[in-house]
Parts: structure tokens; C-alpha cells; sequence
């Protein structure tokens, strides 16, 4: 099926705007520059103590259990980035960033979201209010209406979704542009081993996905291996192997998206601010340590940022790139080698233009009784304040703005200053 | 069977997948919902030029005229492949056209069940636009031969079908001609090396898949005599060999139909020109071993890919004594117990899945033109089943595992577009009601994003199937 793009296929008022062809050029205030802003959604709950543990906390090896990433010098232990704090050993991209100082590490951050509802909670990351459904727009499409209009026309918009579709906080009055490739893509592995798990009491459809499957890995294997060749007993186990590795395609899944969105952003009329997410987070069961299932996926998450670096070259210097999550999982290890929804998260700030070799946390512990509901990593940072800190001094939305249209609820949060070089 | 569990087989089966709300709708009374979408005569398909068949064939037989001059004269081959090139042109736009009005029609309208039973009809009388011919009429056929007479008798439906142009093209009768009538004598007296004959592909087909079956009892005999009784059932033309007849349009030619009273299935036919055929499609109609196989084909398309024996008896024998009257054999379709004891036991064909999917999800008919390119791509394209015999109508045919994973890819891509536009959980039971699994709705109820869980409704084992 060819791409379809959104507002042919949707019309809500605020998109058939987006028929306007003409947009006002946007001046950004006070500098030479030219700034971009990527904005990265992790769908289904980014287990922020694995992908950031807090090795030196006294209580995390104990909840953690055989999801516990090993402290920084183990083997297969975790990136150090300081006395408290390391990154998940898949992501050493990121931990190069924060060595050249462009990375900034928020932990224990939430969004105003309290309750445990992926799409609740996705919606509100997404709306910028208090609460779920408050708004049918998103406060990033709502901050690019808010900048200052130049009066030469210029055509396009500002912001583009990457992705079949236009997520929430890129929909609203500023109209927006969208791509995705056109051909029908693979899925991701997560939802397929959901519809494998929904197939299990079903034999026809289980076994014709398990044919459908191994046809695949067939298809995709390297030319110079041999495939089950001759060997019926370790066929099954092969292709449980094949099955298991997330990105046996080679390379980062969102490989390209993140090529278009460097496109999009180094042309010299594109938009400057781009929104692509991902999914596969939701790690309720065999969630995995250092390897495994979750480490796979944040290695193809940093695999994709760094080719995001490498193709926005200079432009590299003038970007931020924010990635959050719905919110965190439970302190503790579940019963199936995962974790379940949670509360406080971790979200990074990377990019040339992030004023980085931080972590920015209040961190309030996992001692049973620092515990959110006795369960949850407690949130002491608002995502508010990050998000106001990021769109004031990145975008130079005007503080007006922010706290009037694009966080219409957050008087309560203080705009977090200085997270962008001076 | 409660209520409940009936409405989710009377929306899923019976319709065409349940729009939000449908199913509450059907719920009071599921039999009477279906009923009730029998009782009015069919409506009209809207679409701002769809065009009558005789108007598109006779501009494609002043092509083909072009043609012929083209080829008579010294032309060179290539303004002979421009004019086939023409005919493709002015056929292509008409068929997607066509095509999308029919998906349009599938999202819109609120008699499913007589859509459902428009696109059986269609099947059963299946002409292929893989035949160039027939790509420009396809459309024009279903609208003008079918639709207007799925609640009329089986043999209205059987005459209109055989008088239809794009059924005599595709199925080559527009020339067979008779051995010995006037056409055939004169072109002997002329020694023409062109041997003029019959073609049996028409009567064949009418005999095996559009009326008695092909256990039905014929002979080739039988075959060949019934083409010469529909020798002479032609198109009209301007120009070239056979003029006469109004362009496009049905129309008998005396002269190229064999004389004579000939003998189709035991039975002497007196020769009365286009009344032969008539006579004999009519006997057809209501001959027993059609009852059996047309009783045989619905309740495999609506009950079970093998059907209850007693349940196809029990249609066959209302279609005999309501003298084939369609909505007869409908209401006892679904009075029949057997229609409403096993819940998803067909396995959705790919249009019929586009087409719930579409209807759930409440896309907007607008988007009939981009869905019409999904049937070819999870294999059935719109109007091209490829053979006389339609598309077949087990579960096997169409549950191969790249089709199975083809479907669960567009449900995918489908799901990511609309992402949080659909609520997936309040949808399912709206689609399904009572026949929704507890794996399913606790897969639903687990996903990780909006999309996610809207993929994994699409692609749920009952989902798959109606």
C-alpha cells in the first residue's frame, strides 16, 4: 500500500491548514543559527534503571535480580558516568556523548502522568497538560505556532513526522509535514511476538506465521552461511536464534527514518524540528541484562543516533535531540524476568548544542520506602521543566507561550535553565 | 445461542464486519437485522461517472475499428499496438473508477448483508479483467447484471448475467457461430478460409459453474448443443464484420444462429431464435442439481467451508419450491440453526478482511481510491479472479503463510497510520462482541501503544476470520 499522508486521510480542521503552502518563515531570535530540535518517543515504558542504572544505589541489585545491568569494571558492566550513575552497556554512542560533553542524562523525570496506562500516558507525554485527553494537540506543534513569523514566505513547515503516522504532540494549528517509506515494512518484533503469543492457542495461524517467519530468516540470511543445512535437529534452534535477535536485518531498525530525518533537517528550506518514534519497551517479560531482549533494542536506539550525528555533519553543532518515554517500570524484577509499568523514567538530552556531561537527577533512592506506591522509582523531575528549559532557549519560545498554549498547566514547573551551550 | 453471540455472527458473516455501533444495532435481533436489509430493492451505485457498458464498449469498438483500418492498410505494427495501447488507456481509468466505487459502497452502506451477497452473486457469475476485454465492463457488469436483481429470482440473475456483454466477451460467444446458419453458409459459398464455428466456452461455464455444477448430470453432448442454442447472442457494432444491433449492447444476430430445435439435457428446444436460450437458462434455473449447487455455494460462503449436509438439503429444497425466488432461499439461510452455532468459521478472503478492517475502523470513503490498491497487494484484486469460477471460498485457499503474514503486514501499516486516532479496546468488542477471545482482549488491554494494540486487533485470530 502507498503511503499515505495524514491529513489526506484524517481531516481535522488544524491539518487541512496544512493545505496552506505558503508558511511564514520562522526568524529565530537572537542568533545566527539555525536550530534543530528531534524529538524521540519510546513507546511501551523505557526501563530507565537498566538503561541508566544506578549501580551505586545500595537497594538496585537487590530489586533488580537477574535484570541488574553489572556495575562499571564487571564484565559486561555498565558504562560509568559518574559516583551513582552509568549507562546500559549497549549504548556507547550515548556514552561518547556524554564524554564530549553533549549529553545530558535526566533520571527519576516524569511527566505530570501518574496513573500506569500506556496510552494515557502517551498522551499526556504528547499534549503537554495535566491529564490524558485534555487536548486533541500536541505542545510541540503548538510551540512551532507560537514562534515569531518572518514575512518572507517560504515554502514547507516547520515540523514533520517520521513515521506513517503524525503523532499527537506534532498535531495542532502549525501545520506539519509527514513521510514514511512507501513499501509495506516488516514488523517490528515486538508486536510480532505479541501476535505469536495471540496465535499460540490458534494451530492454523501459529503455524503459518511460524512458515511465514522461517521464510524470512531464510531470505534475510547472509549468502555465505549455510542455512540448516542438513542438520534437522538444530533447525528449530536456529531459527529460535534467528527469532531472538531484534535486528537480524543488521543495523539500527529505524535506520531509515534517521536517514530521512537528517535529509530533512540539513536541507537548507526543510523543517527544523522532527518527531519519530519507536516501539518495543514494554519489557513485562524476559527483559534480559546486559544482553538480551532490551539491550538489543537500545543498541539499535543508539546505533540510530549515531548515524543521526554522522549524517547531520555540521548541522550536528545546532541540534538538540530529546528522548523520552511514557514513564518508568517497577524498581523490582516481575516474576517473568521483566518489569511492569512504573513511575519516575529516564530521558536523555543529546546533541552538539546540549550544554551536556551531566546527569540531572534528584535522586530520591529505592529504598522500599523512597519508593513511589512502595513499587516505582519516585519522580523528582518534572518533564515540564526540561521541555520548557529545551523549546526557551533552543526554539526561543517565548516564556509567554510556554506557559499560556504549549504547557498550558505548568505554573508548578520552573523551566529548567542552562541545558543548552551558551 | 445467546443474542450477543448471534449479532457477532450476523455483522462478521453474514455483513461485511461490523461498523462501530452495528452490532449493538444487530444485537436486538440479529435475524431480523438481516432480514430487514432484504426487504427494500437494492440501491443504486453512486459514483459520479460510472459509465453504462454499451456507452464503453462502443467507444472501445470504434477503436477497435481504427484497428482494423490500421491493419488493412500498409500501416506499420506499431499504430497497430498504439490502438491496443488506446483501448488499454480508456479501459484502465474506468476500472479503477469502477472498482472504487464499489469499496466506497463496501465502507458506506448500511445493508451489508445485501452487499455481502451482491459480491457472492458477482463470484458465481465471476467475469476477470485480466481479460483486456472485459477490464472497462467489469464494473459496469456487477452494477447492471448483478446488483439490480440479488433479490430477485436466480433466473432473472442467470438471464442478465448471459445477455450481459462483458459475460459474452469474456466468454467468447459474441462470435461462435452456428455451422449452419446463414453466416456459416454464406461464408462457405464465398470460400472463405475462415471456418466459422461454435465456441462452447459460454455454454460450458453456464452449465458447470452457473447452474448445474460439474456433477450436475451434462454431457458434452449437452455442452455443445446448449452453444449452439446461444449461438447468435451477441454484442451490437457500427462497423466491421457483423454491423447491426444497437452499439454495446446485447443483441441477437439471426444470422449466425444454428437452426433448428436441438435436444440440452434430454429435453427438445424448438427453435424460436433468442427464445431457444431463454428457454433453456430457465429450465436450468430451476433444474435440481443447480438448487443443490447453488444451495451447496452459499452455505459454504456463509455457514462452513463444508457444509452441514442437512442444512444444504433444507436450501436446496426452499430454492426448488420458491421456484429459485433468491430472498426465499436468503431467509432460510438464516433461519437455518446451523447458520448460527460456530462463530469465525470462515476465514476471511484478503478483500473481505480490507473490507472489515476498512468498516471497523470507520475509515472515510475518501480513501476507497488508496485502498484499492491493497486487494492486489494481499492478492485479490478487485474484479480479477482470474477464472469463470470466481475466487474459491475455503479457508485454504486463502490461508497460505505469506498471505497470512502479507495481511498481518498491511494490518501493521494500517494500524501505525491511524496510531492513537482508534482506541483499539473500545473497538474489539465492537467488532467482535461476545466472540471476542480473553487472549484477545488481553492482548489489546497489554499493548504498548495505540497502534500496537490496533494491529493486534486486526490481526486476532477471530479477526482473521468471520
Amino acid at each position: 500500500m502507498r503511503s499515505i499522508k495524514r491529513r489526506d486521510f484524517l481531516c481535522t480542521g488544524a491539518l487541512a491548514a496544512g493545505s496552506v503552502l505558503f508558511t511564514s518563515r520562522i526568524a529565530f531570535a537572537g542568533s545566527g543559527t539555525r536550530p534543530r530540535f528531534v524529538f524521540v518517543i519510546l513507546r511501551g515504558a523505557l526501563d530507565g534503571l537498566s538503561a541508566v542504572p544506578p549501580y551505586a544505589d545500595p537497594d538496585y541489585a537487590r530489586l533488580r535480580g537477574e535484570v541488574a545491568i553489572p556495575s562499571p569494571g564487571a564484565a559486561g558492566g555498565a558504562l560509568k558516568l559518574n559516583g551513582l550513575f552509568a549507562l546500559h552497556p549497549s549504548l556507547a554512542f550515548l556514552n561518547e556523548c556524554y564524554g564530549a560533553q553533549e549529553l545530558i542524562v535526566f533520571h527519576a523525570i516524569a511527566s505530570p502522568y501518574r496513573e500506569r496506562s500506556h496510552f494515557d500516558g502517551q498522551d499526556v507525554l504528547e499534549n503537554g497538560c495535566a491529564r490524558a485527553h485534555a487536548v486533541q494537540t500536541g505542545w510541540i506543534n503548538r510551540a512551532l505556532a507560537a514562534l515569531p513569523a518572518q514575512s518572507s514566505a517560504r515554502r514547507g513547515e516547520l515540523g514533520i513526522a517520521l513515521g506513517q503516522n503524525v503523532p499527537l504532540v506534532m498535531r495542532g494549528p502549525a501545520p506539519v509535514a509527514s513521510w514514511s517509506p512507501s513499501k509495506l515494512a516488516a514488523l517490528d518484533e515486538d508486536t510480532l511476538q505479541r501476535i505469536t503469543d495471540l496465535y499460540s492457542a490458534d494451530p492454523l495461524l501459529s503455524q503459518r506465521l511460524a512458515d511465514a517467519l522461517a521464510t524470512q530468516s531464510v531470505a534475510e540470511a547472509p549468502q555465505d552461511e549455510p542455512m540448516m543445512a542438513g542438520a534437522d535437529e538444530h533447525a528449530p534452534a536456529q531459527l529460535l536464534a534467528a527469532r531472538e535477535q531484534p535486528n537480524a536485518k543488521g543495523g539500527a531498525p529505524y535506520k531509515e527514518i534517521i536517514h530521512a530525518t537528517a535529509r530533512f533537517l540539513k536541507s537548507d528550506d526543510g523543517p527544523r524540528v522532527a518527531v519519530f518514534d519507536a516501539l518495543g519497551w514494554d519489557t513485562h517479560a524476559n527483559e534480559g541484562g546486559a544482553q538480551g531482549q532490551l539491550a538489543a533494542r537500545l543498541a539499535g536506539l543508539d546505533a540510530g543516533l549515531r548515524i543521526l550525528k554522522e549524517d547531520l555533519g555540521p548541522v550536528w553543532r545546532d541540534t538538540v535531540v530529546m528522548v523520552v518515554t511514557e514513564f518508568g517500570r517497577t524498581a523490582a524484577v516481575n516474576g517473568t524476568r521483566g518489569t511492569d509499568h512504573g513511575t519516575g523514567a529516564a530521558a536523555f538530552l543529546i546533541g552538539g548544542a546540549v550544554h551536556g556531561g551531566r546527569v540531572i537527577a534528584d535522586w530520591p533512592g529505592l529504598s522500599a520506602r523512597a519508593l513511589y506506591q512502595g513499587r516505582d522509582l519516585a519522580p523528582t523531575t518534572d518533564l515540564h521543566s526540561a521541555l520548557k528549559g529545551v523549546l526557551a532557549d533552543h526554539l526561543q519560545v517565548s516564556t509567554r507561550a510556554l506557559e499560556s498554549t504549549v504547557f498550558p498547566d505548568s505554573a508548578g514547573s520552573k523551566s529548567l535553565q542552562g541545558l543548552l551551550r551558551a | 445461542m445467546a443474542d450477543s453471540a448471534r449479532a457477532a455472527i450476523a455483522v462478521n458473516r453474514y455483513g461485511l464486519g461490523a461498523r462501530p455501533g452495528e452490532l449493538l444495532h444487530a444485537g436486538e435481533d440479529p435475524e431480523g437485522w438481516l432480514g430487514a436489509q432484504l426487504a427494500a430493492s437494492p440501491p443504486r451505485v453512486a459514483g459520479a461517472g460510472l459509465r453504462a457498458s454499451a456507452d464503453i464498449l462502443s467507444q472501445a469498438l470504434e477503436l477497435r475499428r481504427e484497428r482494423r483500418a490500421a491493419r488493412a492498410g500498409d500501416a506499420p505494427a506499431s499504430a497497430d499496438a498504439a490502438v491496443v495501447m488506446k483501448i488499454g488507456q480508456l479501459f484502465r481509468p474506468i476500472y479503477v473508477d469502477e472498482a472504487t466505487a464499489r469499496i466506497r459502497t463496501a465502507l458506506a452502506t448500511d445493508r451489508p448483508f445485501l452487499e455481502h451477497l451482491t459480491y457472492f452473486w458477482t463470484n458465481h457469475f465471476a467475469v476477470s479483467v485480466d481479460k483486456v476485454a472485459v477490464l472497462g465492463v467489469a464494473g459496469s457488469f456487477e452494477r447492471e447484471a448483478i446488483r439490480p436483481r440479488v433479490l430477485g429470482s436466480f433466473a432473472d440473475l442467470l438471464l442478465a448475467s448471459t445477455h450481459h456483454p462483458a459475460m459474452l466477451l469474456y466468454l467468447d460467444n459474441q462470435t461462435s457461430v452456428g455451422p449452419n446458419s446463414l453466416l456459416a453458409q454464406r461464408a462457405e459459398r464465398r470460400a472463405s478460409e475462415r471456418r466459422l464455428g461454435i465456441n462452447e466456452n459460454l455454454a460450458r461455464e453456464i452449465l458447470e459453474l452457473h447452474t448445474l455444477g460439474v456433477a450436475g448430470g451434462y454431457t458434452q453432448k449437452d455442452v455443445t448443443s446448449f452453444a449452439e442454442v446461444l449461438t447468435g447472442w451477441s454484442i451490437g457494432a457500427q462497423f466491421g464484420r457483423l454491423p447491426g444491433g444497437v452499439p454495446g449492447q446485447f443483441t441477437f444476430r439471426p444470422e449466425m444462429h444454428e437452426p433448428g430445435a436441438k435436444s440440452v439435457l434430454g429435453k427438445r428446444y424448438a427453435d424460436d431464435g433468442v427464445g431457444q436460450a431463454v428457454a433453456v437458462l430457465q429450465d436450468l434455473a430451476r433444474h435440481p442439481a443447480t438448487a443443490h449447487f447453488i444451495a451447496t455455494k452459499l452455505a459454504r460462503h456463509f455457514i462452513a467451508d463444508e457444509p452441514p449436509p442437512q442444512a444444504v438439503e433444507h436450501l436446496q429444497r426452499v430454492f426448488l419450491d420458491s421456484s429459485g425466488d433468491l430472498p426465499s432461499v436468503y431467509r432460510a439461510l438464516i433461519r437455518l440453526k446451523e447458520s448460527w452455532t460456530q462463530a469465525f468459521s470462515k476465514f476471511k478472503t484478503p478483500g473481505e478482511y480490507i473490507v472489515s478492517s476498512l468498516r471497523g475502523l470507520e475509515i472515510p470513503d475518501d480513501y476507497a481510491p488508496k485502498a484499492f490498491a491493497s486487494f492486489a497487494l494481499l492478492g485479490q484484486r478487485i474484479y480479477a479472479p482470474g477464472s469463470p469460477a470466481g475466487w474459491p471460498d475455503r479457508g485454504a485457499d486463502w490461508d497460505g503463510a505469506s498471505a497470512v503474514m502479507k495481511r498481518i503486514e498491511w494490518a501493521d501499516a494500517l494500524s501505525q497510520k491511524l496510531g492513537s486516532h482508534r482506541d483499539a479496546a473500545s473497538l474489539a468488542p465492537q467488532w467482535l462482541g461476545a466472540g471476542m477471545s480473553t487472549a484477545t482482549h488481553a492482548s489489546i488491554a497489554r499493548a504498548a501503544s495505540a497502534s500496537q494494540a490496533l494491529t493486534l486487533l486486526l490481526t486476532a485470530p477471530e479477526f482473521m476470520r468471520r
